[in-house]
C-alpha cells in the first residue's frame, strides 16, 4: 500500500516537492539573482518532465478516488512539456520581475490541480482539482498588479469561473440525487436517461463549456487573454484548455452513453456556434492576443468536432491535435511574449515590417500561424485532418462541409497577419529584438515540434493504442 | 403533507439557485455578484444534504461534498475579494460597468 501510494501519485508528489522547494527558497531569501532562480526552476521542471517517463504503473488509490493508467501518464507528460516550454519562454519577462517565485508557485499549483483533475475517479476529487486549477490562475491573471487591464481581466475570470463551477455543482448535486453515486466508474451504469438526469448532465456540460471557452460560454475568454501577462495567456490558452479536453474525453463522454442522440445534438449546436463565433470575431481584432483568443475558440470547435464521433478515433485525434496545438500556439505566443516584454507593443499594426528587422522571429510566428491554419507541411494539417475524419465517422456531411468552409475563412485572417509581418512596408518598424538563450530554446522546441510531429506516425499510433481498451 | 418532505427542500434550493443566477446577471456591484455566487453554492449544499438525509441515508458522499464546497467557496471569495480590492485601486470603483476598458 505505502509504496503504491508513492508510485501512483509520483507526478503529483514531485510537483508538490518543487512547489515547496520554491516556497522555502522564497522564505529563505538566499538567492538574490533572478537569472539563477530561473535556471534552477527550469532544471527542476525538466527533471520533473523526465521523471514522468519512468516507473509508470496502473492502479487506483483511496477506493477508486484516484487512478492512474497509461492515458493519464501520457496526458500529464504533455502538460508537463507545455509548462516547461512556457517557463523557458517567460525567461525574458521574468528576469527583472521581483515576484518571480510567486509566479512559479501559482503556476505549478494550477498544474497540480489539473493533475488531480485528470486522475480523479470521483466527482469530489474532480471538483477539488478543478478549483485548484482555476483559483491560482485568476491570481496569475492579475500578476501585473499596477496595470488596469490585468485587474479587470482577473475580475472577469474569477467571477465567471466561480459562476461556471456553481452551475456545474448544481448539475452534480442533481445527478447525485437521481443516481446516489459520485464515482465515475459506477455512474454510467446508473444513468438511465430520465429527464432529470439529462437536465443535470446539461448543467455539467455547461460548466465544462465555460472552462473550455466554447460558444455560447466564451465571453470571458477574449478579455482575460488580452488583460493577462503573455506567459499567463499562453498557459491559459494551451495547458488549461488541454487539461479540460482530456477530462472531457475520460469523464464527460462516458456519462452520456445512454443518451447518444441528445449528446450529439448538444455537441452539434456547440460546434457550429463555436467555430463560427471564433472565426467571425477573429477577423476584426486589432490586438494580437485577442486575435489568438478568438482563434483558440475556433480551434476548440474543431476539437469538439473530433470528440463528437465518440469513438477511439475521435479521442486519438483530439489528443494528437492538442499536442500539435500546444506547439503551434506556444510558438506564436513565445514571439509575442518576447516583443511585449521589450517594447510593450501588442497590436497587429505594430508588427508591420517586422520581417525587415527580425527575419527569424517572423518565420517562427509565420510557421506557427500556418500550423494553426492547417497548411500541409506543418503538423497542424495532419491534426485537423484526423479530427475531421473522425468527425465524419458520424455521417453528418453537412457539419463536415461547414467545418471545411470555416477552415477557408480562418486561412484569411491567419494569412492577413502573415501579410502584415512580411509584405507591409513600415518606415520605423519594431527594433531588432534579442532574446535570451532560454527563450530561443523554447522557440526551437516549438518549431521542431510543429515540423516533426506531423511526420512521426509512431506518435499517433502510440496514442491510438493507449485509447483502445 | 403535514411534515416537511424532500420536495419542500428541493423547491427552496431551486429557488435559491435561480435567485443567485438572477442576482449575478442583474446586479452591477462586484461584491453583490460574489454574494449571488455564494447563494448558488449554498443551494447546492442544501441539495446534497437533503438528498443524503431523505434518499441515501446510509451514504456520506453528499455530506462530505458539502464540507468541501464550503471550504472552497471561502478560498474563492478570498481571492476574488483581493482581486476586487486591487481593481478598486486602479479604477476607484467596484461597479462592473466602470471596468470596461476591454470590449468586443
Amino acid at each position: 500500500m505505502s509504496t503504491d501510494f508513492f508510485i501512483l501519485m509520483k507526478s503529483e508528489l514531485s510537483l508538490v516537492l518543487i512547489i515547496f522547494l520554491l516556497l522555502f527558497i522564497k522564505v529563505w531569501d538566499g538567492i538574490k539573482s533572478n537569472t539563477t532562480l530561473l535556471h534552477l526552476t527550469n532544471v527542476l521542471l525538466l527533471l520533473h518532465f523526465l521523471f514522468g517517463f519512468f516507473i509508470n504503473s496502473q492502479g487506483e488509490l483511496f477506493n477508486g478516488m484516484f487512478y492512474t493508467n497509461d492515458a493519464t501518464a501520457l496526458e500529464k507528460n504533455i502538460l508537463n512539456f507545455g509548462t516547461l516550454i512556457i517557463s523557458l519562454q517567460s525567461f525574458d519577462w521574468l528576469k527583472t520581475h521581483k515576484h518571480l517565485l510567486e509566479f512559479y508557485i501559482l503556476l505549478l499549483s494550477a498544474l497540480l490541480g489539473m493533475f488531480y483533475m485528470l486522475s480523479s475517479g470521483n466527482f469530489l476529487l474532480f471538483y477539488l482539482g478543478l478549483e485548484l486549477a482555476s483559483i491560482p490562475l485568476a491570481a496569475l491573471v492579475n500578476f501585473d498588479l499596477e496595470k488596469r487591464k490585468s485587474a479587470e481581466a482577473a475580475m472577469k475570470m474569477i467571477l465567471s469561473s466561480a459562476f461556471a463551477s456553481g452551475i456545474m455543482l448544481f448539475g452534480i448535486s442533481i445527478l447525485y440525487g437521481t443516481t446516489g453515486s459520485l464515482s465515475f466508474s459506477e455512474l454510467p451504469k446508473l444513468i438511465t436517461g430520465e429527464t432529470l438526469q439529462l437536465f443535470s448532465l446539461i448543467f455539467i456540460f455547461s460548466g465544462f463549456a465555460f472552462k473550455l471557452s466554447a460558444a455560447p460560454f466564451h465571453f470571458w475568454t477574449a478579455d482575460v487573454y488580452e488583460g493577462a501577462p503573455v506567459s499567463v495567456t499562453s498557459f491559459l490558452s494551451v495547458i488549461s484548455k488541454a487539461a479540460i479536453v482530456f477530462v472531457f474525453i475520460s469523464v464527460l463522454s462516458p456519462l452520456f452513453i445512454v443518451a447518444q442522440s441528445v449528446w450529439y445534438m448538444i455537441l452539434l449546436l456547440t460546434i457550429v456556434l463555436t467555430i463560427s463565433v471564433g472565426n467571425l470575431f477573429a477577423i476584426r481584432q486589432n490586438n494580437i492576443k485577442r486575435f489568438l483568443a478568438f482563434s483558440s475558440i475556433a480551434q476548440v470547435g474543431y476539437i469538439l468536432l473530433g470528440l463528437s464521433s465518440g469513438n477511439t478515433a475521435g479521442s486519438t485525434a483530439s489528443v494528437y491535435f492538442l499536442i500539435v496545438y500546444i506547439f503551434s500556439n506556444l510558438g506564436a505566443f513565445g514571439v509575442i511574449s518576447l516583443v511585449a516584454s521589450q517594447t510593450e507593443k501588442e497590436n497587429i499594426e505594430d508588427y508591420k515590417g517586422f520581417y525587415q528587422t527580425n527575419p527569424m522571429l517572423s518565420w517562427i510566428i509565420a510557421i506557427s500561424l500556418f500550423s494553426l491554419a492547417g497548411i500541409p507541411p506543418t503538423a497542424g494539417f495532419f491534426g485537423k485532418m484526423f479530427l475531421v475524419t473522425a468527425g465524419a465517422g458520424k455521417g453528418n456531411y453537412l457539419l463536415i462541409g461547414f467545418a471545411a468552409l470555416n477552415m477557408v475563412i480562418s486561412l484569411y485572417y491567419y494569412l492577413k497577419v502573415v501579410k502584415t509581418i512580411f509584405i507591409d512596408k513600415n518606415e520605423n518598424p519594431l527594433p531588432e529584438i534579442k532574446g535570451s538563450l532560454s527563450l530561443k530554446l523554447g522557440l526551437l522546441l516549438c518549431v521542431a515540434g510543429i515540423i516533426l510531429t506531423g511526420f512521426i506516425s509512431m506518435l499517433y499510433q502510440y496514442i491510438n493504442t493507449i485509447f483502445t481498451f | 403533507m403535514n411534515e416537511i418532505g424532500l420536495t419542500h427542500i428541493l423547491v427552496i434550493s431551486t429557488l435559491l439557485f435561480f435567485i443567485g443566477v438572477y442576482g449575478f446577471l442583474t446586479r452591477r456591484n462586484m461584491i453583490i455578484m460574489l454574494m449571488a455566487i455564494e447563494l448558488i453554492l449554498n443551494s447546492v449544499n442544501i441539495n446534497f444534504v437533503a438528498f443524503n438525509k431523505y434518499i441515501y441515508s446510509g451514504k456520506l458522499d453528499g455530506l462530505f461534498f458539502t464540507l468541501f464546497i464550503t471550504a472552497i467557496a471561502a478560498a474563492e471569495a478570498a481571492v476574488a475579494i483581493a482581486i476586487i480590492i486591487n481593481l478598486y485601486r486602479n479604477y476607484k470603483s467596484i461597479d462592473i460597468n466602470d471596468a470596461d476598458s476591454m470590449k468586443y
